[in-house]
């Protein structure tokens, strides 16, 4: 046999007019049909009653297609014409392929209008204010189920909470020391550079201890948790959403929520504090660090100033604000994860959308806790 | 109906063997193909018959052996002569692995976006005439494949399979999953569309139904090759623990005994 390409170069279907004839002649396959113009070709043929195809070598779907199209453009009104010298094979195609023919008039698609532009911002502004509620009602029902597990602690699960302490806590470690000293290390040479011009070099312990204690050692972290754990969980909770596992686990009287939610938001709430005082810790290292060897403040006036000068209130401020971005990070990860659908899709685009939303709002939950501390004036 | 079929084999497999790790699925493994038949193969769950469909189809590197498709080797080729290969076959997977991110429409033109260089309209044209031979409505053209039933999904996937008119289709399990009256019409379908396009028809099955109603003949996978090949009758007459329980059961009887499909 030969390979398609070469067959239908050598032997492209030949059409011409005998008469009241359109004989038709050998290869009428899909790249034969495509390249012939095919309004020339009616044209050439008005008039003819009987399209005879028994000089076919070849036919496929779309010549049989072809030969259709032709027969119904070219009768006249009230009149047939009729393709002969088909073989037994050839009109069974062409039976197929006629009883197949989509209608004649495909629908345009309409140019959008002005309505349609407001009708998709109306649908946008609806659909985010039914994920606020959906999204505040999956918090309520998370918060409800750990209050039930406080009255009921045997359906509590301890194995996956440890499980999920050492994925989402342990794991990181090395990922958020190495950052947060790399934040310590920038903190103090870019402060060193301003702070030399007035000869208050010492002050950079305070500009240090305040910003990695107070914002950049939990924000940071929770930023670095969110990529890493938030978009984990919407994709292990997603893939299992569509493989049918959450639907098998309703059906044998699991509750997803108390099994997969509950656990992965509680290792969040315990694990990111503790991610943040590592981080605090990691971040004064390597502020000092390079205050040594930038500005010659030594590893015991940095530490004197830092105990004697740094209110204790910039730790608490950072700390308290670590179980609050833990559970944005859990609830919209694994909010996400339910919401994916049957198809792949949905998982990736979840996937990406639990990861911005999340740092998005540990950010705006961020600028809030400014304003309130900023009030009570800690 | 045997009629018309060359000795010629289209697929020529030999001394097939594929290993996962210390696992031998098929061991030395010989099989032919002729054109213009349907071939079902059968054979316990575990048997290697869906490896044997993506061996045969170049998604599968056997350890040894040699697999030929047009008298072509699948697996000493250059991409070039493979693309050519890929273009003259069509594969249908178990619940019709259509693009979840395309339209019914979008995903039986991607092989022709793929292979061939159409017009647009010709594209469009071709695609909603495999759509509709397959007998979906018109409607199922714009959906997604998460809109379709399981039904439907496949008749897409069987679409997509076909929408270069291939000489060989290889089928994964077509009518698993199916009821009995979608089953049979899925059967009837294959019976005339591989009458009316002249396919060849590798199906993988489970289905007795459809063995009887539409396959020419039939090859047993059983003791890691395959154990007989030939029609219905001659699988009655092998002495084999595992065929005759196949072929002399309950439910082999119940579809012995229904009418064959008509063209």
């Amino acid at each position: 046999m030969m390979p398609a390409e070469t067959a239908t170069t050598m032997d492209r279907a030949a059409f011409s007019v005998d008469g009241t004839r359109l004989v038709v002649s050998g290869d009428l396959r899909i790249a034969a049909v495509d390249a012939l113009d095919r309004s020339a070709l009616l044209k050439k043929a008005a008039g003819v009653t009987v399209i005879d195809i028994s000089g076919l070598t070849r036919i496929d779907t779309a010549g049989a297609w072809l030969l259709v199209y032709a027969q119904d453009r070219l009768a006249a009104p009230g009149k047939r014409v009729e393709i002969t010298g088909t073989s037994d094979a050839q009109a069974q195609l062409i039976d197929v392929v006629r009883a197949s023919m989509p209608p004649a008039d495909i629908a345009e698609p309409k140019p959008k209008t002005l309505a349609d532009q407001v009708e998709t911002l109306g649908r946008m502004v609806t659909s985010g204010a039914r994920k606020t509620v959906e999204l505040t009602s999956f918090l309520g029902q998370v918060v409800a189920t750990m209050a039930g597990t406080l009255i009921h602690p045997r359906r509590f699960r301890l194995t996956s909470l440890v499980h999920h302490c050492q994925e989402v806590g342990l794991n990181a470690v090395p990922i958020v020391a190495l950052m947060s000293f790399l934040i310590g290390v920038v903190l103090a040479f870019q402060g060193a550079v301003q702070l030399r011009q007035f000869g208050a070099e010492v002050f950079v312990v305070d500009l240090i201890a305040i910003s990695v204690l107070r914002e950049l050692g939990i924000l940071l972290t929770a930023i670095i948790v969110a990529g890493r754990s938030g978009s984990a969980f919407t994709a292990a909770i997603g893939s299992m959403k569509m493989r049918e596992e959450i639907d098998a686990m309703r059906t044998i009287g699991l509750d997803p929520v108390t099994i997969l939610v509950v656990p992965r938001v509680l290792a969040l709430m315990l694990m990111l504090p503790a991610l943040g005082l590592l981080a605090d810790i990691s971040g004064l290292v390597g502020g000092a660090v390079m205050s040594w060897i930038e500005l010659g403040v030594s590893p015991a006036v940095f530490q004197s100033r830092l105990v004697g000068n740094t209110d204790v209130w910039h730790f608490g401020v950072g700390m308290i604000k670590a179980p609050f971005f833990a559970l944005i990070i859990g609830i919209i990860g694994c909010y996400e994860g339910m919401k994916v659908g049957g198809d792949a899709e949905s998982l990736g685009r979840l996937t990406s959308t639990s990861v911005v939303l999340s740092i998005f709002m540990v950010i705006v939950m961020d600028a809030m806790f400014s304003i309130f501390f900023a009030i009570v004036g800690v | 109906m045997m009629a018309g079929v060359v000795d010629d084999p289209i697929i020529r497999v030999r001394g097939l063997v594929t290993r996962f790790g210390t696992h031998t699925v098929h061991d030395g493994l010989d099989l032919d193909v002729r054109q213009g038949e349907i071939i079902g193969v059968v054979g316990g769950s575990g048997t290697g018959k869906s490896v044997l469909l993506r061996a045969i189809v170049g998604l599968l590197k056997p350890d040894a052996g040699q697999i030929e498709v047009f008298n072509q080797s699948v697996r000493d080729t250059s991409d070039a002569e493979y693309r050519d290969l890929r273009r003259r076959w069509g594969v249908m997977f178990q619940d019709g692995a259509l693009f979840s991110s395309l339209t019914v429409r979008q995903n039986v033109e991607a092989p022709m976006r793929e292979q061939l260089n159409l017009e647009q309209t010709l594209r469009e044209t071709l695609a909603a005439i495999k759509v509709r031979m397959v007998g979906l409505p018109e409607n199922a053209l714009g959906k997604y494949p998460s809109e379709l039933s399981g039904g439907m999904r496949k008749r897409a996937g069987f679409a997509r399979a076909i929408a270069l008119d291939p000489e060989i289709v290889f089928l994964d399990e077509p009518t698993a999953g199916l009821d009995p009256i979608g089953a049979a019409a899925f059967d009837i379908l294959i019976r005339q569309l591989q009458a009316a396009l002249g396919l060849t028809v590798f199906l993988v099955t489970h289905d007795l139904d459809s063995l009887y109603a539409i396959c020419d003949r039939v090859a047993v996978l059983a003791d890691k090759r395959v154990l007989a090949v030939g029609t219905l009758q001659d699988m009655l007459e092998v002495d084999h623990p595992w065929v005759q329980e196949y072929f002399h059961g309950p439910r082999a009887r119940a579809a012995f005994t229904a009418p064959k499909a008509e063209n």
